[in-house]
C-alpha cells in the first residue's frame, strides 16, 4: 500500500504533467474569476454564490 | 490530449449535477438569511445600530454604506434571475473544483471509484471551507470584515497550505513529512486571518448562527457529492485511455 502509493507519485509520465496542469489552471481560473474577481458586475452575479461559498466578500 | 478532454468532460458533468445540487439547498437554506441580512444591511447604514434610525440625507449616507458601489453597478434582479445568475455560478464554481480535484487525483494514480472520489471531496471541504472558515467565518451581507485584498490572500494561502498538509499526511510515511504537514496545517491559524477593526454589526447574531451552520452543511454535502460523481464518472471515462492499469484498479474498486 505503502509501496504502491510512493510508486504511483513517482511514475507520473512526462505526457501527463502538460494535460494535468492545464486542468488544474483552468479549473482555478474558473474558481477565481467566480469567487475572486474583483469585478463589479461579476461580484454582483455571483453574489449569493460567494457568501454561500464562504470566500472573502465585499 | 484524449486526458484533458476526458477529465474536463467529467469535471463539467459533476460539476453541473452538484451544482444544481447545492443550489436547490442554498435556495432553502442560505439564500433566504442573505435576503434578510440584506434587509438589515440597507436599514442601517452606519452599522452598530440595529434599530435603523432613518438617515437624514440618504445621499449623504451613501458613501458610508459599503454596499453603495450595488447601486451603480449592473446587479441581477432579485427573484429568478437572480437565482438564475447563483444557479450558474454554482455550477461553473462546480466544475473548477471538480478540474482541480481530477488533476490532483490523477497526479496521485486517479480515482479508484466512488469511494476515493468521496475522500477527495471530503479534503476539498476541509481544504476549502472548513480551514479558511476557521479564520474567516462566512460572512452575511452588512457584516464588517477587513480590506478584501488581504483577506482573499489568507484564504488563498490558508487552502494551500492546507491542501499541501492534507497531501503530506495522506502520501508520506514519515515523521519529517508529517511534522512539516502539521506545521503547514496550523501555520496559518498562528499568523491569523486579517480581522476587522469592530465586530459591531446590525444583523442579528442567531441569524447569523443559523447561517454559519448552513454554509458548513449545504457544502459538506455539496463537496462529497461532487468527490463521488467525479470518482464515478472519471472511472467510466477512464476506459481505453490507459489499457494496463484499467482492470486492477476496477477490480481494486470493488
Amino acid at each position: 500500500m505503502v509501496l504502491n502509493s510512493a510508486a504511483a507519485a513517482v511514475s507520473i509520465s512526462a505526457s501527463k504533467i502538460i494535460p494535468l496542469s492545464m486542468t488544474a489552471l483552468l479549473g482555478l481560473f474558473i474558481v477565481g474569476f467566480v469567487g475572486f474577481s474583483h469585478l463589479e458586475v461579476v461580484h454582483n452575479a455571483a453574489h449569493d454564490t460567494r457568501h454561500s461559498l464562504a470566500f472573502p466578500c465585499h | 490530449m484524449s486526458l484533458f478532454r476526458n477529465i474536463v468532460f467529467t469535471a463539467v458533468i459533476a460539476g453541473l449535477l452538484s451544482g444544481l445540487l447545492l443550489t436547490v439547498m442554498q435556495s432553502f437554506s442560505t439564500v433566504p438569511l442573505i435576503l434578510q441580512a440584506e434587509v438589515f444591511e440597507n436599514a442601517a447604514p452606519e452599522a452598530g445600530h440595529s434599530h435603523g434610525a432613518a438617515p437624514s440625507a440618504p445621499g449623504a449616507a451613501a458613501p458610508a454604506a459599503d454596499h453603495h458601489h450595488e447601486e451603480e453597478a449592473w446587479a441581477p434582479a432579485d427573484g429568478f434571475e437572480r437565482f438564475i445568475y447563483t444557479l450558474a455560478a454554482d455550477m461553473l464554481s462546480g466544475i473548477g473544483f471538480a478540474l482541480v480535484l481530477i488533476a490532483v487525483s490523477e497526479a496521485f494514480g486517479g480515482f479508484k471509484g466512488w469511494r476515493s472520489g468521496l475522500m477527495f471531496g471530503i479534503a476539498g471541504f476541509l481544504t476549502v471551507i472548513l480551514a479558511p472558515g476557521l479564520g474567516l467565518p462566512p460572512e452575511l451581507p452588512g457584516m464588517p470584515a477587513a480590506e478584501l485584498g488581504p483577506r482573499q490572500i489568507w484564504w488563498v494561502s490558508t487552502a494551500v497550505c492546507t491542501a499541501i498538509g492534507l497531501g503530506l499526511l495522506v502520501y508520506t510515511r514519515s515523521a519529517v513529512f508529517a511534522a512539516l504537514a502539521i506545521v503547514l496545517l496550523i501555520a496559518p491559524h498562528l499568523v491569523g486571518a486579517p480581522l476587522p477593526p469592530s465586530h459591531e454589526t446590525a444583523v442579528p447574531m442567531d441569524l447569523y448562527a443559523r447561517f454559519v451552520n448552513a454554509v458548513y452543511a449545504t457544502n459538506l454535502v455539496f463537496w462529497a457529492v461532487l468527490g463521488a460523481l467525479t470518482g464515478v464518472i472519471r472511472e467510466r471515462f477512464r476506459a481505453g485511455e490507459e489499457v494496463s492499469a484499467g482492470t486492477p484498479a476496477r477490480l481494486a474498486s470493488r
